[in-house]
């Protein structure tokens, strides 16, 4: 039995040893750890996304009810603030843009974002929602660094200010020690940067809101997590105390045998 | 089989032991699967209390079309000053005139009319025998199932009977009066179902 | 017994006597669990077939409830899914436990015929027995893939696409055999109503009688060991076999406590990390279907992705006719082969503790290849991926074509006449 077991791990070397072959973006995306235990920054998050956010995309899938609970707000103050007129505590937290309308001002209906923060991934909105800049070209006057020609207005610009692309010429590659090595690769060096003063939030507010932004769709992508967590360990805990007495009654039958 | 000898008082107690903890995880397993059969966050949603105007209402009427509330109907019923009097007289013939089975109505329906106003009357529109929805058989006149008919529900179902304000007859299949849904009046016009209000 | 004949039997035992008169319940008890001689000598691989029991019966009780509240319609199938998810009272809890069940069913299953291979479970007097669990296999995949497709997810819909596009890889009826399969042009909510129905009645119902067949068909000729010899030819006086155990209670509460550590381990995954990061719940299942839309990258759940990569592998059209073709044939292959082992296998022993170096160094292959097999499935395909699975494939392949050979002349050693340990 063990030697097999010895070859079984011997096969799993050799597939996880196999290189990976999966495609990066170009722009690194920033990493961002949610929180759910933090209620003011997801309220804080379901208050921009109501402001910024819900006029087009729905979050069709959940409730405004169990949002409110879940997060401490008290109902009343969701009522007023977040539901649309017309709905009730326990609606669905649809849009109110019809859908045919949408198609014509976007080209595609903006989609539901329920479950966004399960398809893209949390580091991919958190940079997507900072990298935002003019773009002239673009019918929104804005592109985006981690969304290429991505069909929709930079909606918190009057959050974050002007961002633009700014390019500084050709830079080396390697910058470990200081210096310019001379035949080293170059590469143009582009970074985004807000122009001061244009926005009502500084650099780190608007990180902040961005990051209570992500963290609200992360909770609102799974919202029974941390009671899937919490039961979790309750299981775990009783199946260990069962373990212990399927593992005494085992031993008694089998100790004379053999 | 074995020479060793069995210690049998060990292995009981292991065995119910294990079949005690065991059952314990049983019944935890269990509780999803029930609780997974109590109304859903859409159901309670759909039940959520409904607003009616009541604006259109005149006395002797039942409002139409009949309200829905958690997918069941709602009787709303104007009665007049004479159908009034009348229901606080002749009870003889009731099994509850009192409204003494507390569950069949909110405290503040418990008076000779069982409603909060007394002209307005709410009532779940469900026999309380077997379900089915009595008809409304407003009145005073003989009618097939009653010669001396004042008023009232008739279900066609089982041919139970209730008065105007939605008190059973006696020896009829149905054992209680029809519920008073909790509810109150937002405005003259308007009656909330399903909330008690803040005045309850 | 004795006592019986002193004394007047109790309640207990004249309510049995009733009982037994009109269904054979002790008969049927004794047979299956308190007289059934299994080999003592079970390790650690021997778990693996009361654990898909255990798989099955959480499949059965969490699939019925997802019935009860899963809508099989193409505008309301995926709303469905996340109706159970948040509105349904502990709904996320028996839909995880569905989703987490299916791969853990595949990984039981998988170790459970490895189990088979390595000891020679499928040779004679076995054979039927083995072709039963093949049954139960192909009837698991089945059933596993239209689950899938009821998520209507984007990467259920376009695998189910891949998949049914398959059958119109056979020459001539090909392409009516695939309208046919789907009831439309293309995958709709025709085909979702079919699948929901295989899916939850027929399927479920041909592997209930296949399991029930599984068992009778072992209990009969009774379990192999992992020295793979007969412990029916060491009897003692009572005819009860010498190395045999009674199944129960000795193998009842031996695989209760294995049944603990499996619930624990199963229980990690559903709670801690239901999505396996990304292997049990792919991220584009968490959009809705989108017959315009393709996911970037499309493979199948990780239990298909050793077949699939072996389809994939097969880039070379033969005897004029197409790759497509061949892929299909080279996967199809690749799953049924294992059914004719029993008469592929030569050798003079059955278990792998006294094979020659030959069937360990080949079984140690196509776990190897299998594995590799199944990564590659999960990744885009390139050159060099393609290249590997190729080569591997033919490792796989090599396991059970070359086996007439290498099992008869390899030099085993001594089967013993009791079993070790």
């Amino acid at each position: 039995m063990t030697r097999l077991l010895g070859a079984v791990w011997v096969a799993l070397a050799v597939a996880l040893g196999m290189p990976a072959l999966a495609a990066e973006s170009s722009w690194t995306l920033e990493a961002m750890t949610p929180n759910l235990t933090d209620k003011p920054s997801l309220q804080n998050g379901l208050k921009l996304y109501a402001n910024y956010c819900l006029g087009c995309h729905s979050l069709k899938f959940q409730r405004y009810e169990r949002t409110a609970d879940d997060l401490g707000a008290p109902h009343d103050i969701v009522m007023e603030n977040v539901v649309f007129t017309g709905q009730k505590i326990g609606s669905l937290m649809t849009t109110a843009m019809p859908e045919e309308e949408a198609k014509g001002w976007f080209g595609a209906a903006p989609p539901d974002l329920t479950m966004v923060a399960r398809v893209r991934g949390v580091d991919w909105l958190y940079t997507y929602l900072k990298t935002f800049y003019i773009d002239p070209t673009r019918p929104f006057g804005v592109n985006n660094k981690v969304f290429d020609n991505v069909g929709m207005p930079h909606v918190m610009m009057e959050l974050q200010g002007t961002q633009r692309e700014v390019c500084k010429g050709y830079e080396p590659l390697d910058i470990v020690h200081g210096e310019a090595l001379i035949g080293a690769p170059r590469a143009p060096q582009c970074l985004l940067e807000v122009e001061a003063g244009t926005g009502i939030y500084d650099e780190k507010e608007f990180n902040a809101a961005v990051y209570d932004l992500v963290n609200f769709l992360y909770y609102v992508g799974e919202p029974t997590r941390l009671e899937r967590e919490r039961i979790g360990a309750y299981v775990l805990a009783f199946l260990a105390v069962l373990f212990v007495f399927a593992f005494l009654l085992n031993r008694e039958y089998w100790k004379g045998i053999r | 089989m074995n020479a060793s000898p069995v210690n049998k008082q060990r292995r009981y107690f292991l065995i119910g032991a294990t079949a005690a903890v065991g059952g314990v995880g049983m019944v935890g397993a269990a509780v999803p699967f029930v609780q997974a059969w109590l109304p859903s966050a859409r159901a309670r949603a759909m039940g959520a209390p409904i607003r009616v105007d009541i604006a259109k209402l005149r006395p002797g009427e039942i409002l139409g079309p009949i309200p829905a509330w958690r997918g069941q109907p709602v009787f709303i019923v104007y009665r007049a000053e004479a159908t009034l009097a009348k229901l606080r007289g002749a009870t003889g013939a009731l099994a509850d005139p009192d409204s003494e089975n507390e569950a069949m109505q909110p405290e503040y329906a418990r008076n000779a009319w069982r409603s909060r106003r007394p002209e307005i009357g709410v009532y779940l529109g469900l026999c309380t025998h077997l379900g089915c929805s009595p008809k409304y058989y407003g009145e005073v006149r003989p009618e097939t199932f009653d010669a001396n008919w004042q008023g009232g529900f008739f279900c066609p179902c089982h041919g139970s009977r209730f008065d105007l304000a939605g008190r059973v007859v006696k020896s009829v299949p149905a054992p209680d009066n029809l519920p008073v849904p909790p509810h109150f009046f937002e405005s003259d016009n308007v009656v909330v179902i399903g909330q008690d209000g803040a005045a309850a | 017994m004795a006592e019986a004949t002193v004394k007047r039997p109790g309640r207990w035992t004249r309510f049995m006597a009733w009982l037994d008169a009109r269904l054979p319940v002790t008969e049927t008890v004794e047979y299956h669990a308190t007289k059934y001689y299994a080999p003592k000598n079970f390790n650690f691989w021997y778990y693996f077939g009361v654990l898909a029991m255990v798989v099955l019966v959480i499949q059965l009780l969490s699939g019925i409830w997802l019935t009860m509240s899963y809508v099989p319609s193409g505008a309301g199938a995926f709303a469905s899914v996340e109706y159970i998810m948040r509105d349904v009272e502990f709904g996320w809890l028996i839909r995880y436990m569905h989703s987490t069940g299916a791969s853990a069913f595949f990984l039981v299953v998988y170790l459970h015929m490895f189990r088979a291979l390595a000891y020679g479970s499928y040779r004679a007097p076995r054979e039927l027995l083995w072709l039963i669990g093949m049954a139960i296999y192909l009837a698991l995949m089945a059933e596993g893939f239209f689950g899938y497709v009821l998520t209507w997810g984007n990467m259920s819909f376009w695998a189910a696409q891949v998949i049914v596009s398959l059958a119109g890889a056979i020459p001539i009826v090909g392409p009516d055999l695939m309208e046919w399969v789907r009831g439309d042009y293309g995958m709709s909510e025709i085909t979702l109503n079919r699948f929901f129905a295989l899916h939850v009645v027929a399927v479920p119902l041909a592997l209930v009688g296949l399991v029930f067949l599984h068992i009778v068909a072992l209990h009969h000729v009774g379990s192999n060991n992992p020295d793979g010899i007969d412990i029916k030819q060491q009897k003692d006086a009572d005819g009860v076999p010498v190395d045999g155990i009674p199944f129960h209670p000795y193998y009842t509460v031996h695989d209760l406590q294995a049944t603990v550590v499996f619930l624990f381990l199963f229980c990690v995954v559903l709670f801690y990390a239901p999505e396996m990061y990304g292997y049990f719940i792919e991220k584009p299942n968490f959009e809705e279907a989108n017959p315009l839309k393709t996911p970037e990258h499309i493979a199948p759940v990780w239990y298909y992705t050793p077949f699939y990569a072996m389809l994939r592998a097969t880039t070379f059209p033969l005897f004029g006719l197409s790759a497509k073709f061949w892929g299909l044939v080279v996967m199809a292959g690749a799953i049924l082969i294992p059914a004719i082992l029993p008469w592929l296998d030569r050798s003079p022993v059955r278990s792998i503790r006294y094979k020659g170096a030959w069937s360990k160094l080949m079984l140690g292959l196509l776990v190897a290849s299998f594995v590799a097999l199944g990564y590659l499935g999960t990744i885009p395909p390139s050159p060099g991926a393609t290249v590997a699975a190729q080569l591997l494939t033919i490792v796989y392949f090599a396991y059970f074509l070359l086996m007439p050979w290498y099992s008869r002349i390899e030099r085993v050693k001594p089967e013993p006449e009791r079993v070790t340990r």
